[in-house]
Parts: structure tokens; C-alpha cells; sequence
């Protein structure tokens, strides 16, 4: 372990927050989104008739269900972009 | 946003010392304003009842939104709110397709997805007093118990957050994986053809390929974005101006009918 500057610490914990966070988060929003898609298309194969309504409804709960994942997205690139601890330690 | 060097927009012009800056995401918003204000101007210029032109598109374009919004929260609320929620669906639909073109979408920008958002928290709060007058309002905070305020308070407020950072985190995103992928397919082809001595600078690879994930960033995604933006503001409009007048005033027509009939 020697001849690890403190910078270089960071920036590799960094990179490694930065996938782990969307990582973790896309295991959530993907099981989410597929249980939307899913109980979709059960409506649809029941009642093949209002498929414009269930497809709309289903987007939009897809959506809100992809937040969290957006929030973890942010936090990634905040990490890999504008990092703020490298800050602190300068 | 076709390179991964600095992820904020670039900044066109500042002043005082550049504490004072328009970017790059700024003038594409008002070039897009621009634009939509000239083809309404000049799509409605010489009204006809039988329709031809462009007139024909503009029909086509507000009908089709002002059926949605009435399909969403009713023929009553739609005749006052269509005309907010179809500006900002047709907006942000031009906006968020920049990148179709090359330019870097003006909704990358956490400014003007927070600002979308605000005009958006404002207009809630504006049928809520509307519909509910002022001291509705405020009752409806301490409603059904007054230890909820905090609740209702964070739940107000949070709204718009979320709604801003959906937006711009949907767009970045697409717009990054564009970026890398069109990096990645030009070191390919340098790989490839490198050795040629002048054509061996184009990037011949990413010719056709990236076809696809443009589809899908570029044209689907935004247009699924603005859907979903202005459906979650319908939403909360229609949440939020009380439902029992409008449920009242159409059992009322109904009467009326029925006596008429």
C-alpha cells in the first residue's frame, strides 16, 4: 500500500461509490419497472380493448418508479464529474 | 453534447467578471420560444373555416393535446389549464430533441427543468386557491389531522424536486451514453482506418450505427419525458383543485338534461 497519494485514494473510492450507486439502485428500478410491464401486459391480454389507457397509465407509473434511480444517477455523476471531497482535500 | 470533457453547458457570453453568464442551454431555450411563437404566428395567420397549410398541422397539434387534457382531468378544468400544460408539452418536446440535431438539449440544464418545474409548483398552488379559496388552502393543510402539516408540507415541496431532477436526469443520461457511444465508435474506426493518411480521420463507424440509440434517446425518450412531465403536472392540478365541484356541477347538468328531456 504504499506510494497511494491521498487524491488518488479518493478518486478511486470515488469511481467505486459512483457504480456501486446506480448499480445497487438499477437492481430496485429494474424489478420495479418489470412488475409494471408485467402486470401491463396482463391487463392487456385481458381486456385488449383499452390497451391506450393501460399503456399510458403503465408509462406513467414507470416513470415514478424510475426517481429513485434518477437520484442515484445524479449522485454518480456528481461523484465522477464534480467531485466535492477532492475539493476538501486540496 | 457531443463530448464528455465538461458536463455543464458552455458558457456563450458573461459580464462582470463572469459572475454573470448566459450558457449555451439559455440561448437555445429562447431560440426555441422563438421558433414555436413564429409557426403559431404563422400557421394561424389567415384563419379559414375549411383549413389548408398549415393550419391543418395547428388543428391537429391542439386538438390532439386539448382531447388528452380533457381525457385527463375533465372538460371543466381543461378550457382553463390546456393552454399551460399544451405550451409546455410542445416545449419541452423541442427541447429535449436537440440532440437530434447535434446541439446539446436545453433540458440538460438543472436550471431550466427547476424553472419548468416552479412555474409548474406555482400553478398548483394557484388552482388550489382558485378552486378552494384561500382559507380551502390552508385547511387543507391541517386536514384529516393538524400533526400531518409537516407531511403535507414536504409532500408539496418534494413534488416539484422530484419532477425537475426526473427530467434532467433522463436527458443527461441519454445525452452521456450518446457521447460515449460516439467517442467510442470514432476511436474504433481511428483503430481501424487510422493508418490511411487523410481520410483516416473520419469516423467512418459511427456512420450508421448509432442509429438505434439515437431512436431511442434522441426521438423516444424525450417524447416520453414531456408525456410524463405534463401528465404528473395534470395529475396534481386536478388533485388539488377540489373534484366534488366539478363531480356536483356535472350531477347538476345531468338534471337539468334529464328535466329539459
Amino acid at each position: 500500500m504504499t506510494g497511494i497519494t491521498p487524491e488518488a485514494l479518493v478518486l478511486a473510492f470515488s469511481a467505486l461509490g459512483a457504480g456501486l450507486s446506480i448499480g445497487i439502485a438499477a437492481v430496485g428500478i429494474g424489478f420495479g419497472q418489470g412488475m409494471c410491464g408485467m402486470k401491463g401486459v396482463e391487463g392487456v391480454a385481458r381486456q385488449p380493448e383499452a390497451k391506450g389507457d393501460i399503456l399510458q397509465v403503465m408509462l406513467v407509473g414507470q416513470a415514478v418508479t424510475e426517481t429513485t434511480g434518477i437520484f442515484a444517477f445524479i449522485i454518480s455523476v456528481v461523484l465522477l464529474f464534480a467531485n466535492p471531497f477532492i475539493k476538501v482535500l486540496l | 453534447m457531443h463530448s464528455t470533457e465538461h458536463l455543464g453547458p458552455k458558457v456563450i457570453f458573461s459580464f462582470a467578471d463572469g459572475r454573470f453568464y448566459i450558457s449555451e442551454t439559455v440561448v437555445w431555450a429562447i431560440i426555441v420560444s422563438a421558433v414555436m411563437i413564429i409557426l403559431a404566428l404563422v400557421s394561424t395567420r389567415r384563419m379559414e373555416k375549411i383549413p389548408k397549410g398549415g393550419q391543418i398541422w395547428a388543428e391537429l397539434i391542439v386538438g390532439g393535446i386539448y382531447k388528452l387534457v380533457s381525457g385527463v382531468m375533465g372538460p371543466n378544468k381543461a378550457r382553463s389549464y390546456f393552454s399551460y400544460v399544451g405550451t409546455l408539452f410542445i416545449f419541452m418536446i423541442i427541447c429535449n430533441m436537440l440532440g437530434l440535431f447535434g446541439f446539446r438539449p436545453v433540458t440538460t440544464d438543472l436550471n431550466t427543468t427547476f424553472a419548468l418545474s416552479i412555474i409548474t409548483f406555482f400553478m398548483i398552488m394557484y388552482a388550489s386557491i382558485k378552486s378552494k379559496g384561500i382559507k380551502g388552502h390552508i385547511k387543507h393543510y391541517v386536514e384529516p389531522y393538524p400533526f400531518m402539516i409537516p407531511i403535507k408540507i414536504i409532500e408539496d415541496f418534494s413534488f416539484p424536486v422530484s419532477l425537475a431532477f426526473r427530467l434532467f436526469g433522463n436527458i443527461t443520461g441519454g445525452a452521456i451514453v450518446m457521447a460515449l457511444s460516439y467517442q467510442g465508435l470514432g476511436f474504433l474506426s481511428q483503430m481501424l482506418i487510422g493508418k490511411i493518411p487523410i481520410l483516416g480521420k473520419i469516423p467512418i463507424l459511427a456512420y450508421m450505427l448509432p442509429l438505434p440509440l439515437n431512436f431511442f434517446f434522441d426521438m423516444f425518450e424525450p417524447v416520453l419525458q414531456a408525456f410524463i412531465f405534463t401528465m404528473l403536472t395534470m395529475a396534481f392540478i386536478g388533485v388539488n383543485s377540489a373534484p366534488h365541484e366539478d363531480v356536483a356541477e356535472g350531477s347538476k347538468q345531468d338534471q337539468k338534461q334529464i328535466i329539459t328531456q
